[in-house]
């Protein structure tokens, strides 16, 4: 069953057109990757579908509700992990946890249960009662991805998850993505190949807005007779080999 | 629910930084025992009642709220800079929930501010009455003026500009024009009808006539704060939602 379909999807800003007639659909429980250059449309997608930003044409159903007529729903639903470290810096690690599980609508007893239980999950547990702006650049963004999840969305939108975490906590990161897969339909942009190529199902390459091919890896390489995703995206993108 | 938590946060992200502590209860503390020891200061034959106890507490009560529009308009600017307020956006959380989560801590701390200024008063020997109560109570459409001026800052300019705007230049525009560090019949003319024209003096005199259980003289002052608290807040809320369904999120 699909859990978002989306249709011609446009985002136009005065004469620059960042994303163009996007037709995609997404399976439930799905790890799908958008790849593509910077400027190439990934994030705007991402912040329609998230409801941040309102298509100038268009539309996506998610779960049966449209990011056009029914956001609220949409939002209920999905959640997103942004580019940039979103965590409150004054705020504990337990505190930033258990305000975004209330805010999803959580009783205060189950909201401390999810952040103690999320904190355990992303290796915080030993970091719950410090401010989140004294925590180092990667702790802040496991913060930020386990504070997107914390929700239970059915959706998750994950903007450049491990974009400034060391090998090692990439790493674990990858493990907490990895399971997952198959409970939530997920959303990934990266710049790491080798990132994509380890989670995803499916890989969607972007290019000036437009979405140049979908498939799986291997379907990717046989497609452009390259012999591995890199070698593809470069192809896919317009670049040189 | 979902209010309350936001309310919550923010309170924690103002009180947790020590100089908004200062500013928000400590600084009119101060600035009422300078004016006690200003006022004892001037000799009884001078006849000058301009900074006793009865004209100072509720001036320097109306002042300290001031403060809320730094500290509404910084903390919003400070949002809007990570990515907080942008996972925020995409939360069901609405245009009110947000407002009015920026506005209730503020709101708390102006009951607290007004509570320790009016009892700090009647250490240096204003009487402590229902009116103190009163004046207290009074004191809360003054904040939502200036919490609205502080969240209007907040949603169109940056953290630099918010912080002179609503910091140095507000609290003195609000302090010279209130009427209470120089007595406006001193001054006269244009600097006269600038200050009856704004809200600053009106806040004060609201207060000094509840303090003086003069109810009859409050309804003209009262009814300009509420007409600036009403327009600012309004400006506020619109600045705030375009910058919601804004494309720059």
């Amino acid at each position: 069953m699909s859990a978002i379909t989306i249709t011609d999807l446009t985002k136009k800003y005065g004469l620059l057109t960042a994303v163009d007639h996007l037709n995609l659909t997404i399976q439930e429980g799905e790890l799908f990757a958008l790849l593509g250059l910077n400027g190439a449309g990934k994030t705007t997608t991402i912040k329609m579908l998230s409801c941040l930003i309102r298509p100038s044409d268009g539309d996506a159903v998610l779960l049966g509700d449209s990011i056009k007529d029914n956001p609220s729903a949409v939002k209920r639903k999905s959640n997103i992990s942004p580019q940039e470290t979103a965590v409150a810096p004054n705020l504990t690690v337990f505190e930033n946890l258990e305000l975004m599980a209330g805010i999803y609508g959580q009783k205060a007893d189950a909201s401390r249960k999810s952040a103690r239980e999320m904190a355990q999950r992303f290796g915080l547990d030993d970091v719950l009662r410090k401010k989140a702006k004294t925590l180092s650049g990667g702790m802040q963004r496991r913060l930020s991805v386990a504070m997107a999840l914390i929700s239970n969305p059915q959706i998750l939108f994950l903007d450049e998850p491990t974009l400034g975490l060391d090998v090692l906590a990439r790493r674990e990161l990858w493990l907490s993505i990895r399971q997952l897969k198959k409970h939530v339909t997920i959303i990934l942009t990266s710049h790491y190949l080798e990132e994509v190529e380890a989670l995803s199902d499916r890989i969607g390459i972007m290019t000036k807005g437009c979405l140049a091919a979908v498939g799986t890896t291997a379907e990717l390489i046989r497609q452009t007779g390259t012999v591995n995703l890199e070698d593809a995206f470069i192809k896919l993108s317009g670049g040189v080999l | 629910m979902k209010v309350l938590l936001f309310a919550k946060r923010n309170i924690k992200e103002i009180l947790r930084d020590p100089i908004n502590l200062f500013f928000g209860i400590g600084f009119p503390l101060v600035l009422l025992i300078l004016f006690s020891i200003i006022n004892k200061a001037i000799p009884d034959e001078a006849g000058n009642t301009m900074f006793s106890i009865e004209k100072t507490t509720p001036g320097i009560a109306s002042f300290g709220t001031a403060f809320f529009a730094l500290f509404s308009g910084m903390l919003l600017a400070k949002d809007k800079t990570t990515s907080f307020l942008m996972r925020l956006f995409s939360s069901p959380m609405t245009v009110l929930d947000f407002l009015i989560g920026y506005t209730l801590p503020l709101l708390l701390m102006a009951l607290i501010q007004g509570i320790t200024t009016f009892l700090a008063g009647s250490l240096l020997g204003l009487p402590l009455s229902v009116n103190s109560l009163l004046s207290v109570l009074f004191m809360l459409p003054i904040t939502i003026f200036f919490v609205g001026l502080g969240l209007l800052c907040g949603s169109l300019l940056n953290e630099k500009a918010v912080s002179g705007i609503c910091g140095a230049l507000l609290t003195n525009i609000a302090g010279w024009f209130s009427g209470v560090w120089i007595p406006l019949d001193l001054i006269g003319g244009i600097f006269k009808k600038a200050a009856e024209a704004l809200p600053f003096f009106h806040s004060v005199e609201t207060l000094k006539e509840v303090i003086s259980g003069e109810m009859t003289g409050i309804l003209p002052h009262i009814a300009i704060v509420l007409g600036y608290a009403v327009i600012f807040y309004g400006l506020a809320a619109l600045a705030f939602r375009r910058k919601m369904h804004s494309d720059k999120v």
